[in-house]
């Protein structure tokens, strides 16, 4: 799943039989990926370590059920995103009276902005106060279409393979990927739109 | 967004940039992006975009004292509480 980097041979036999040796191992070869994927979702450092840790506890407690018909990569995810999903979600609800976010997800598209701003001298596109911009933007999607987007975009996975993770259709997953890709493209023409027009008054 | 095809092929420019884009829609699409100024500068913007990410979305390093914190979590949690049980 992720660039053949981990090459999956675990026992299932001794991890489902609590080998712990076997299972430091499998924390060992995932621990990086699961942490950059809660990270991504999260944006914050103290809560993509919680949300990391009751990942491989809740991992480590279903393995027995764990029938294999999904790669152990493939579960992980399942298991880290939905608990990443749920902690959201809680946060989501304790905020609900003051973040009357506009839910897009299933509505209409905004109205488009039509800035061009892809004329921007590159190092405008990737300086560090743009990169934190990004990262932003991705939390002002809602989780259910950031989900999607972290994985597909950013952690590279495949449309069938964000899919498995998900339990949804491919087509599911293209139609919120492409919801997720256009709000994003309306939060940076918001942004580098007015670094163009500074650009102009200077 | 002028004319009545640029809402409508909207939905479509995700799976375009993707090279997914079934052969008579991409051709309608193209067809149209040819004479829409303003749907070249979605489709443009759309893929500086998913570029950006793409180029930008380092690896994050892990914290120092994560895997450690995790570990130690793991052995109070899981092996310990197994091996008094045992």
């Amino acid at each position: 799943m992720d660039s053949g980097k981990a090459v999956e041979e675990f026992s299932l036999d001794e991890l489902r039989a609590g080998n712990r040796d076997e299972y430091a191992r499998l924390v060992e070869t995932y621990y990086e990926m699961i942490y950059n994927l809660v990270f991504r979702m999260l944006n914050d450092p103290q809560d993509a370590e919680d949300i990391l840790q009751e990942t491989f506890l809740k991992a480590y407690r279903h393995l027995k059920g764990f029938d294999g018909r999904s790669s152990l990569s493939t579960w992980l995810y399942r298991i880290a995103t939905n608990e990443a999903l749920m902690f959201l979600r809680r946060r989501r609800m304790e905020t609900v009276s003051i973040d009357e976010s506009k839910e897009t997800e299933t509505g209409e598209q905004e109205p488009l902005q039509i800035i061009d701003w892809c004329c921007l001298p590159e190092e405008e596109l990737v300086s560090a106060e743009a990169q934190a911009h990004l990262d932003e933007a991705v939390t002002r999607l809602s989780p259910n279409l950031r989900v999607v987007f972290v994985l597909r975009d950013i952690q590279g996975l495949s449309t069938r393979e964000v899919g498995e993770v998900l339990n949804l259709t491919e087509t599911a997953v293209k139609t919120r990927l492409s919801r997720a890709r256009l709000q994003l493209r309306e939060d940076l023409t918001g942004y580098f739109g007015g670094r163009l027009g500074e650009g102009r008054r200077g | 967004m002028e004319h009545k095809d640029c809402k409508h092929l909207l939905g479509s420019l995700s799976d375009y940039l993707d090279g997914e884009l079934e052969g008579d829609l991409c051709a309608e699409l193209e067809r149209h992006l040819s004479e829409c100024d303003n749907c070249r500068i979605v489709v443009d913007s759309l893929n500086k975009t998913i570029t950006l990410y793409h180029t930008t979305a380092q690896h994050v390093d892990v914290p120092e004292g994560v895997h450690q914190r995790l570990f130690r979590r793991l052995d109070l949690e899981c092996f310990e509480k197994e091996s008094n049980i045992g």
